[in-house]
């Protein structure tokens, strides 16, 4: 997964206290033979690179997205703005794919 | 070197690469309630005596996980006419796969619905035939489907699983495609698929009642444009419009024996679903060889690899990695060469004669349609 380039942003479709998850039918999985990640949903398998697969093991259907950008940007030592940025555009991508939903805390 | 003997080559003796399937279509039978005027099974119907056993297809399933492949589409026919469907389920989700579950909802009950569910589908998706029993139950051929196809619906709501809408589409319901979009909306569908009929083989036979017009896909563009928009982050729509009104082809299965591969209910393993159209074509079969050596090695799967074999215009035409020359089999139909750019390309010297068959076609007046049956004795 690339992530968006900044001059096609779409408007965001989930807001910092919102709690992501993967709703039933959407699943974490190894891909044995590439030897990579991939998000296996309804009718699609998506290869995951190393960002999009820290982004989505850390949803666990109870923190918040900006709980999320927190726990990853102490892990990558990163500003905590930029995290927050490729976060929001990553979850944004997949909840317009049906892929991630979002529930309020 | 075993590596040179084993070189693959296309039709034309050039060396191409195998890649990685993705993904895999499992028709386990070609029984089925209905009678679509459009199904694309072959004319030529598998009798059920033929069919695969549920371990055969566990076999299949786990040597496809082996290749790479990482879903598997269920389908048929109606793949609830197998009473076994169950069992073919597990060996599925057992051999690592997601199992994407196809179907027309005629024939499963509730308590099946459980099953397949406790049996490991990760997801459904229903068959739209029609809005309202008066336009189901005339295209499908089968009275009473509609009421049968919205229990079905209730039920997959209750159990949880994610649903997705098949709306096939054609002259004869694309006025309705808004109401369809709205019945995938309130039946909680996390997506809908609008396809255009494709016109292969039954659908062929067909074509005059069938064909839509360029007024309704100009229509169909905009609803869809208009309801993807409203839609964001509620429902996804996937469209595939009619090729026929396109200026460049279908990208069909993302290139020849690229992405995916479709098994048959006797076992005969097949580059696209229709490609039996290509009648010069031997298939394989998995009850002789294994799927990864078909896969791989397979003159079948082979033939139209890479782009080497590409006549002009395709060949120096700059969008040859992008649609791959569009449909073979629609090349086989329409040109009558399986290896001819793909005639609804506006680039085909064909193009004209095939927009003039196409408009004539949308404008005939018709409504009868030829349902798929299997013959007399099947």
């Amino acid at each position: 997964m690339n992530a968006q380039p900044a001059a096609i942003r779409p408007a965001a479709l989930i807001r910092p206290h919102d709690i992501p998850y993967l709703p039933r039918g959407v699943r974490l999985q190894d891909d044995r033979v590439r030897g990579i990640r991939v998000l296996q949903a309804p009718e699609r398998a998506m290869q995951l690179d190393a960002i999009g697969d820290a982004i989505l093991g850390e949803l666990d259907g109870s923190r918040s997205m900006a709980a999320i950008v927190s726990t990853l940007a102490a892990r990558y030592n990163a500003p905590e703005d930029q995290i927050a940025g490729d976060v929001r555009d990553f979850l944004t991508g997949l909840i317009e794919r049906r892929m991630v939903f979002v529930r309020q805390p | 070197m075993k590596d040179q003997q084993h070189q693959p080559r296309d039709l034309d003796g050039n060396a191409v690469t195998p890649g990685l399937p993705m993904a895999m279509l499992a028709e386990v039978t070609h029984r089925c309630p209905l009678a679509c005027p459009y199904c694309s099974n072959p004319v030529e119907l598998t009798r059920a005596a033929q069919e695969l056993t549920a371990d055969d297809w566990g076999r299949v399933f786990r040597q496809a996980a082996d290749l790479g492949v990482l879903q598997v589409h269920i389908s048929g026919g109606e793949p609830g006419a197998r009473r076994d469907l169950a069992q073919i389920v597990a060996h599925a989700r057992d051999a690592g796969l997601y199992v994407n579950l196809i179907t027309s909802g005629i024939g499963i009950t509730r308590d099946r619905l459980e099953e397949l569910d406790r049996a490991g589908v990760d997801h459904v998706q229903l068959s739209l035939q029609g809005i309202r029993p008066d336009m189901a139950d005339r295209i499908s051929g089968h009275p009473g489907s509609w009421d049968k196809k919205m229990h079905f619906a209730d039920w997959v709501k209750d159990i949880g699983f994610p649903l997705t809408i098949n709306a096939v589409v054609h002259r004869q319901n694309l006025e309705r495609l808004p109401e369809m979009i709205e019945l995938a909306e309130t039946l909680g569908a996390r997506r809908i698929e609008v396809a255009t009929v494709q016109f292969h083989g039954w659908a062929d036979l067909n074509r005059k009642a069938l064909m839509p017009t360029r007024e309704q896909a100009a229509f169909a563009r905009q609803v869809v444009n208009d309801a993807r928009v409203r839609l964001r982050g509620r429902m996804v729509i996937d469209y595939v419009p009619a090729d026929h009104h396109a200026v460049f082809p279908k990208a069909c299965m993302g290139g020849w024996g690229s992405t995916g591969l479709n098994v048959g209910p006797d076992g005969t393993v097949l580059p696209c679903h229709a490609a039996q159209t290509i009648t010069w074509m031997r298939f394989e079969n998995v009850r002789d060889r294994d799927l990864g050596d078909i896969w791989q090695n397979s003159d079948s799967f082979n033939a139209f690899r890479g782009t080497a074999w590409m006549p002009e215009p395709c060949q120096s035409c700059d969008r040859k990695t992008v649609d791959f020359g569009g449909c073979r089999c629609q090349a086989m139909a329409l040109a009558g060469d399986a290896r001819a750019t793909d005639p609804v390309c506006s680039l085909s010297p064909l193009h004209p004669q095939v927009v003039a068959r196409a408009e004539a076609d949308a404008g005939a007046d018709t409504a009868d349609l030829i349902y798929r049956r299997m013959r007399k004795g099947d």
